[in-house]
Parts: C-alpha cells; sequence; structure tokens
C-alpha cells in the first residue's frame, strides 16, 4: 500500500499569488494513495523540511510529493530531509508550480487547475519509484588544464599549491597567452611582462605542474572523478629534452620572412623560432609551413647549428592518454579580425591599426623597440584617433551582439600613455558610451580627460579614407555638438571587439559542456554557480566564459582552482543511481544504443541463455557501465525493442506521468 | 505626443519597417552621411525624432529632399536600423500630403544637369520608377 505525503509551497508570494495553493492540497489530497497533503509558506526552510520529516515518521509514507519550485533548486535539499527521516531519498518527487506554472501564467483559475493537474502527475510517477542507492566512485586526483593564459596559469598555480597534480595543456609554443603581448595594464599601469613572467616561471618549476606545449587536448572520455584524455602533442621538430633554448637556430635559419604572431604580424620571424624572450618553456619550434626542409628537402641549417643536437625532422605529432579527476577549461579569446570593417580602410591602409598591434607598436619588445612610429613611413605620428565598439554592441553579423567590457579600459589606457610619453600629440577618442564600472575605473579614464588632456568625442566614425599625403581622413559625428567632423589623422586605432577561441566549441562538444550563441562556455547559474560548468567536474577559468579584464580573469581562475580542489580532496564522489540498465531477454544486439551514448557507456557481451527447447544460445546483448553512465535516457528512447530503462525514468513512470496529465 | 503624431509616427514606423527602439545613438549614420552639412536634421536626428513623434518638424524640414538615398546609413549602422528608409518614409508621408507636388518619371530627363550628382539620379529613378 502507497502512502504518500504531498506539500505545497507558496514560495512566499511567488506561487502563492498565482496559485490557490490550499485548493490544490485539498484536490490532491484525494488522489489514490496520498495520506497527508498539506501547504506551507516556505518548504525549502527548516520548519518546512522539518514538516516533511515529521509526516514521515508519523504517517510512515512511502513517498513524498513537494509542490514547489524547479527541482534544479531543492530536489537535493528535500532528498537530504527524506533521507534524514528514513526515507529512501529516491521516493522523493519535485512538481515544478513556480517556473513551470505561477511565474508563466497570470490567471488563478488556470494556473491553480494546471498546479493539481503537475501535483498528480509527480503523485502517479512517486507511485511506481523504487528505492535506488547510489555508488561510489573514486577520484582520480589530478586536475587539467585547458588554455596557458592567465587565467590557465592561475588556476594551475593554484591548484598545484594546494598540493594536487596540474597539467597544463596549451596550443601555442609558449604559456602566456594575450597578456604576454600587452604592454603595460590598466588601471595600475605595471608593464604586464613584469607581473607576468615571473608567474610563467613559476609556473614551469612548480613540481606538481607539468606543461604540454604546443599540445592540443583530442579526445574526452569519463566523468567527473574520473576523465581519460587524450593529448596531442604537435610535432614542433625538436627535442624538447634537448633544446636549451640558446636560440642559435633561430639567427641562422635563413628563412626570415615569417609573419610574426607574437608581434601581431607587424614583423617577420624565421621559420624556427622562439615566439618571446621569456617564453615558457623557452624551446625552439620549427613551422612547417615555412621551413624548407620540412616543405622541399633543402637546408638543414638549424640542425647544424644547434650544439645540442635538437632539431629532429623526422619528428610526429605524439599521442598520450591520462586520467584526470576535475578539468578547467581556460581557453581565452582573440580579437575578432577588422578586414570586414571596409569602412575602416584596415586591409588599404597600414596606418589603421588593431589595438592589439598598438600594444606592440608601443612595447620594448615590439617591432619598434618601444618608440611608436608609424608602421607604413617609420614617422612619429602627431594625430592619433582611437575608434571604440568596432565590432561590439552589433546586430549584424560583421560583429558581435556583446559588449567586450575591456576595450573602454584600455583605449583609456593607450591614449593616456601615448599623451604622457609624446605630450606633443593630439589623441581622439570616438565613443557611444565609455563604460569604465570597476574599482579604480571610472577615476582612470577622468584621468585620461582631465590630465592628459585626450579628446572624447560622443559618436562614431562613419568612414575612414586613407589620402595621397599619407594623412588618414577620419569622418565621424560629434553628437554632443551636433557636427560632422573630419580629422587628418596620421594613425588610427580599432577597439576591436573579441570572440572565443574559434577552437572552443569542438572543445565544449568534447567535454559534452554548453555555450551560449557567442561560444562563450556557459556557467552552471549565472550567479550562484559562476566558475562551474552545468557538466559536473568541469570548470571555467578566465574570458573563455565572457568578456573580462586581468583582474576579473585571476579572481575567476582563483574560483575555478578552488572549486576543482575541492573535488579533487574527496576520495571518491556519490555517482547518480538514475542510469541505465537493460534487459538482456529483450535486447537482440543492433548497436542503436551504442551509437547514440554520449558518454561512451553501453558496450556489448556474448551470452548464454538457455532457450525454451532447452538447446543454449549466445547472444550479442548491451551492457551499461553504471560509472560511466551519466542518465540522459538517450538509449532508452533509441531501443527499438524497449530493452533499456532508467532507474528512476522508467518507461512506465513516464506512461504514468502522461496518463496523469492527459486524464 | 497627441494622437494625430501618434497616427503619423505609427504611419512612419509601417511604412519605412524600421524599428527606431534598436537605435543606440551612436551617430555613424550621421558620421557616414554625405549629405550632412545640408541637412538641417541629420540621420541619428531623423531616428530620434521618429521615436519622440516629433513627424511634422521632419515632414516641413527641407532635409528630407537633401537624403540622397545612398544607403552608406542603412550599410554602417551597428544595429540595422536602416536609417534612409525612415527619412524616405517621412518623405513619402510629405509628398503623399502636398499630392499634386509628385514627380513623373518623364519629367526626370528635363530636370538633369551636369551639376547633379550621380546619386541623385539614381534615387530620383529608385523613387518614381514606378
Ligand atoms: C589590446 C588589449 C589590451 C588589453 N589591456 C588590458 C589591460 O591593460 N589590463 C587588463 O586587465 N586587461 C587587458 N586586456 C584584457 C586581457 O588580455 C584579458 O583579460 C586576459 O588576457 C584574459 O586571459 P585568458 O587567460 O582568459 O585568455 P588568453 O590570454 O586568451 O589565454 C588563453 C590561452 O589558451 C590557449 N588556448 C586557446 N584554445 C586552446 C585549446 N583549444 N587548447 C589549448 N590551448 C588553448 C591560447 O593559446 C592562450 O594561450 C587587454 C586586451 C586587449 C585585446
Ligand atoms: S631547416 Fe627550416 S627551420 Fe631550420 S634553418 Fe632551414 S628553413 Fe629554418
Ligand atoms: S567596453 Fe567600451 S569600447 Fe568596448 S564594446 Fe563596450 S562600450 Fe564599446
Ligand atoms: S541615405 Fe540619406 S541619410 Fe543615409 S547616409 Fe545617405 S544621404 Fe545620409
Ligand atoms: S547608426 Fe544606427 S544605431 Fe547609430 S545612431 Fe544611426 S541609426 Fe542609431
Amino acid at each position: 500500500m502507497n502512502r504518500i505525503g504531498v506539500f505545497v509551497c507558496h514560495c512566499g508570494t511567488n506561487i502563492a499569488s498565482t496559485v490557490d495553493v490550499k485548493a490544490v492540497a485539498e484536490a490532491l489530497s484525494h488522489e489514490r494513495g496520498v495520506v497527508i497533503s498539506q501547504d506551507y509558506q516556505y518548504m525549502c526552510s527548516e520548519s518546512g523540511q522539518n514538516l516533511v520529516k515529521n509526516a514521515i515518521k508519523e504517517h510512515n509514507l512511502t513517498g513524498v510529493v513537494i509542490c514547489s519550485c524547479s527541482p534544479r533548486m531543492h530536489e537535493n535539499t528535500f532528498r537530504k530531509a527524506c533521507s534524514e527521516a528514513g526515507l529512501n531519498p529516491y521516493l522523493v518527487e519535485i512538481a515544478n508550480i513556480r517556473e513551470q506554472c505561477s511565474w508563466i501564467h497570470k490567471d488563478i483559475t488556470t494556473a491553480t487547475e494546471k498546479a493539481v493537474i503537475l501535483g498528480r502527475t509527480a503523485i502517479a510517477k512517486v507511485t511506481l519509484n523504487t528505492p535506488l542507492t547510489s555508488m561510489e566512485s573514486p577520484v582520480v586526483k589530478r586536475a587539467l588544464v585547458i588554455g596557458g593564459g592567465i587565467a590557465g596559469i592561475q588556476s594551475a598555480l593554484d591548484i598545484a599549491e594546494a598540493g594536487f597534480e596540474v597539467d597544463i595543456v596549451e596550443k601555442e609554443p609558449t604559456i602566456g597567452g594575450k597578456m604576454a603581448q600587452i604592454d603595460k595594464t590598466f588601471p595600475t599601469l605595471d608593464c604586464a611582462a613584469c607581473i607576468l613572467t615571473p608567474k610563467m616561471v613559476e609556473a614551469s618549476q612548480n613540481e606538481n605542474i607539468n606543461i604540454y606545449s604546443f599540445s592540443e587536448v583530442s579526445d574526452v572520455k569519463g566523468f567527473v572523478g574520473n576523465f581519460t584524455v587524450k593529448i596531442k602533442r604537435k610535432a614542433r621538430y625538436v627535442d624538447e629534452t634537448k633544446c636549451t633554448g640558446c636560440g642559435l637556430c633561430t639567427e641562422k635559419c635563413p628563412m626570415k620572412k615569417v609573419p610574426n604572431e607574437f608581434n601581431a604580424g607587424l614583423d617577420n620571424r624565421t621559420a624556427i623560432y622562439i615566439p618571446f624572450a621569456q617564453a615558457v618553456p623557452k624551446i625552439a619550434t620549427i613551422d612547417p609551413n615555412y621551413c624548407m626542409m620540412l616543405k622541399n628537402g633543402k637546408c638543414g641549417v638549424c640542425s647544424k647549428v644547434c650544439t645540442a643536437g635538437a632539431v629532429d625532422y623526422k619528428q610526429k605529432d605524439e599521442f598520450i592518454e591520462k586520467k584526470y579527476g576535475a578539468i578547467v577549461v581556460a581557453t581565452g579569446y582573440n580579437p575578432i579580425s577588422p578586414e570586414k570593417f571596409d569602412e575602416y580602410a584596415y586591409s588599404q591602409c597600414p596606418d589603421v591599426v588593431t589595438s592589439l598591434e598598438l600594444e606592440r607598436l608601443m612595447n620594448a619588445a615590439g617591432p619598434n623597440g618601444g618608440t611608436l612610429l608609424r608602421p607604413s613611413d617609420k614617422k612619429h605620428p602627431e594625430k592619433i584617433v582611437f575608434i571604440q565598439c568596432v565590432g561590439s554592441r552589433c546586430d549584424d553579423d560583421r560583429g558581435k551582439p556583446y559588449c567586450s567590457k575591456i576595450c573602454c579600459m584600455y583605449t583609456a589606457k593607450h591614449a593616456m600613455l601615448i599623451r604622457e610619453k609624446y605630450p606633443d600629440t593630439e589623441v581622439y577618442v570616438f565613443y557611444i558610451d565609455v563604460r569604465t564600472p570597476g574599482k579604480n575605473f571610472d577615476e582612470f579614464y577622468r584621468r585620461a580627460v582631465e590630465q592628459y588632456n585626450v579628446h572624447y568625442i560622443k559618436g562614431m566614425v562613419g568612414k575612414v579614407t586613407p589620402k595621397a599625403n599619407g594623412k588618414i581622413e577620419v569622418q565621424g559625428s560629434d553628437m554632443l555638438a551636433d557636427e560632422q567632423l573630419r580629422i587628418d589623422a596620421d594613425l588610427v586605432v580599432l577597439a576591436m571587439a573579441i570572440e572565443p577561441d574559434k577552437s572552443a566549441r569542438p572543445l565544449a562538444t568534447m567535454l559534452t559542456t554548453q555555450m551560449d550563441t557567442n561560444d562563450f562556455f556557459t556557467e552552471a547559474h549565472p550567479k550562484l554557480r559562476p566558475v562551474e560548468s552545468a557538466t559536473a567536474g568541469i570548470f571555467l577559468s578566465g574570458v573563455c566564459q565572457g568578456p573580462k579584464d586581468i583582474p576579473e580573469t585571476v579572481a575567476q581562475a582563483s574560483a575555478a582552482a578552488a572549486k576543482a580542489i575541492g573535488l579533487l580532496c574527496k576520495n571518491s564522489i556519490t555517482c547518480n543511481p538514475c542510469v541505465a540498465h537493460s534487459d538482456e531477454l529483450m535486447c537482440n544486439g543492433c548497436s542503436a544504443c551504442e551509437k547514440v551514448c554520449p558518454y561512451g557507456a553501453i558496450t556489448y557481451e556474448n551470452k548464454e541463455f538457455r532457450m525454451p527447447d532447452r538447446t543454449v544460445a549466445v547472444r550479442r546483448v548491451a551492457s551499461v557501465n553504471p560509472a560511466v553512465c551519466q542518465g540522459c535516457g538517450a538509449c532508452t528512447v533509441a531501443c527499438p525493442s524497449g530493452a533499456m530503462d532508467l532507474n528512476g525514468f522508467s518507461n512506465s513512470q513516464i506512461m504514468a506521468e502522461v496518463d496523469a496529465i492527459c486524464k | 505626443m497627441n494622437s494625430k503624431n501618434e497616427n503619423l509616427k505609427e504611419q512612419v514606423l509601417r511604412a519605412s519597417g524600421v524599428n527606431v527602439l534598436k537605435c543606440m545613438r551612436c551617430g555613424k549614420c550621421s558620421g557616414t552621411c554625405p549629405a550632412y552639412g545640408e541637412m538641417e536634421y541629420h540621420p541619428h536626428q531623423f531616428v530620434y525624432m521618429i521615436e519622440k513623434g516629433d513627424i511634422e518638424k521632419l515632414m516641413n524640414s527641407p532635409s528630407i529632399y537633401r537624403c540622397l538615398t545612398c544607403f552608406a546609413c542603412v550599410d554602417r549602422c551597428p544595429r540595422g536600423v536602416e536609417p534612409a528608409k525612415a527619412v524616405e518614409a517621412v518623405r513619402l508621408m510629405a509628398v503623399r500630403k502636398q499630392d499634386g507636388n509628385r514627380l513623373k518619371p518623364e519629367q526626370i530627363p528635363d530636370m538633369l544637369d551636369e551639376d547633379m550628382p550621380q546619386q541623385a539620379i539614381v534615387t530620383a529613378l529608385r523613387k518614381y520608377r514606378k
């Protein structure tokens, strides 16, 4: 005999203002098996939970239905309360009468009617619930950090300091990310390299950290606490264990016309290269697209000059496989290309540059040794125009719909640094809004205006025209003066929108995590779980989750590390018992389920079966690994024989729910 | 806003298909506009004044005849607002009101002179093709 308790929550006025909760409790009290049905103001409060606990004991309940908010909010709360009162936690069902009812309806009568139906549905299901027991699964005490920018470095350092092993997988030859390319950093204007390179060195020297540079993740299997990751170590044609980073090869390589990505393509490097002086690891890499030896077998100079004998033209990509308990994603961002924006003449004129290019133009290790010169004629620019929001806040397919968040601040930084170093330069900034929330940020921008006399113009530039005399005519509007301006500039700087790294989307698929429409990784909860992904064991760090400056990136990186450490501290984790299982007698071994399982949880076994005529037949049947199955239920739908079923969401339970709705 | 203006605004919005609420007041249209200097009200003001319902002011302004329908503003507006279409809709309302003032295609060749910008001819044809 079922003895079911029903509890209807008011959620203050969240539910009670649109649903007649008393009427719902009354209606549900007449359902079969229900022995107690009551309403309460806040079911999730301690006294609300005590109500459930006491009812379990008093009425000897075999099932509990809570009509409240989404199970994503409080299913665990109520499961825990019930198990404390001696009821198996999987004998609890939640009817979502808030998100799926009171919040989306206006009319009390219809909302109340729907709430009753949702309650009845949960009762129909709980009647068929069976007690389930969770299994434990061990946690591998090692973390993987994907991406070695400041976000990945910070997360790795924090996890390593807590005593766990960390591997960083970085697709470029060195860690450091975009911060390594930046000259000075707002709001304090300290040099980026001075604060970043010590961290890079710390990461390389920490015993717990292992850096796989020039490597990519190529496959991920498993689940929280127990991921198996395949890492592709791309051939760099230099033996990492032998190369001393002396750089002799880079001096001697005759192939000197390779665009230097570290200097944003503003100068050239050699085919064998070390990205920059403080690279970590400081190991040479041969670029196979340019190396003459690799392309047509002629040259071999680097191998001859290398005294360590490190050059190896025969090196191949290698794959390694390792296990991890937690994964931190820190794949960062890139500025979008200005090429689609014809009106700014970027492709026509070398003196129209992006902000990242400007960082390199001003950097002591940049193409001009830190003197700001125009790329075209190497002259000092006397008039510089900055254009903000290029491609940000854009409604068409050339740009991005969001605010890139960092460009107002770095443009103020650029303008100020230029006025400081070259006081005779005139600097104009076209802006739509100046967005500078953050500690000491607005003060920083005001300093650019008030102390450094940077001319801020509210309006956008419509057209940039390079002229024969070397000037660049910038035509834009000054909205406050209601004027159309024409400025003859020497240098134009575009604050480009930023976007997630292109490799992030395929990575998200491998990790089975979610992304938004802009390809930023989605956090488990936008307010309360900002550094966890919705997939257990995968954490988010830095700009891969959304636009951020360095202080925010580092804060989030440490938060992601704390969450990963929390997981790695555990010896084992409780697995979800709502997993699939197959009925061997019904399974015909067709492999339909294996094909749809996103986690690779299904394998097949040949099993002996006694047939009715007393012969023995060997049949191929599906078997689910409960430790790997995440209970998504894809296989139960795919199985043509109806052999697959999901604990806690069995076919019969779902049919009972449908029946209850249609009653 | 009185009901007459409300009605005018409604007509302009419907005729142009422009959603003025998408405008983020960046001024790029006015930064682009080749006819800016000739205009009393500039493209971004058209968008904003339509939002406010100031249609009559626009209808009575010579600005509506200064727009070249070059579509530079449409091309470059980051929010897809299409200001030229809004200008065109106001102009259409003015022309409708004046009625007799309408150009006939046959009149166009006679009106051509050397100084007339190419764009204006294209505009004239675009407007009165039918
Ligand atoms: C012009 C400019 C100026 C700026 N100035 C400032 C400033 O003054 N102050 C400030 O606070 N912020 C500034 N910023 C912002 C700053 O650059 C970012 O906040 C910071 O770099 C974000 O770090 P990150 O680690 O999240 O991303 P990134 O620096 O982009 O690092 C990501 C790393 O992951 C690697 N990676 C990507 N995908 C993969 C993959 N699939 N597998 C392996 N590795 C991968 C990349 O190669 C890279 O090394 C500026 C930005 C720009 C564009
Ligand atoms: S072999 Fe390739 S990388 Fe080495 S020196 Fe020659 S071109 Fe440069
Ligand atoms: S941060 Fe400033 S410049 Fe960048 S997109 Fe936002 S408003 Fe535009
Ligand atoms: S279409 Fe009219 S308003 Fe728009 S830019 Fe051209 S002339 Fe100016
Ligand atoms: S360009 Fe578009 S968004 Fe900007 S002011 Fe003009 S209409 Fe508004």
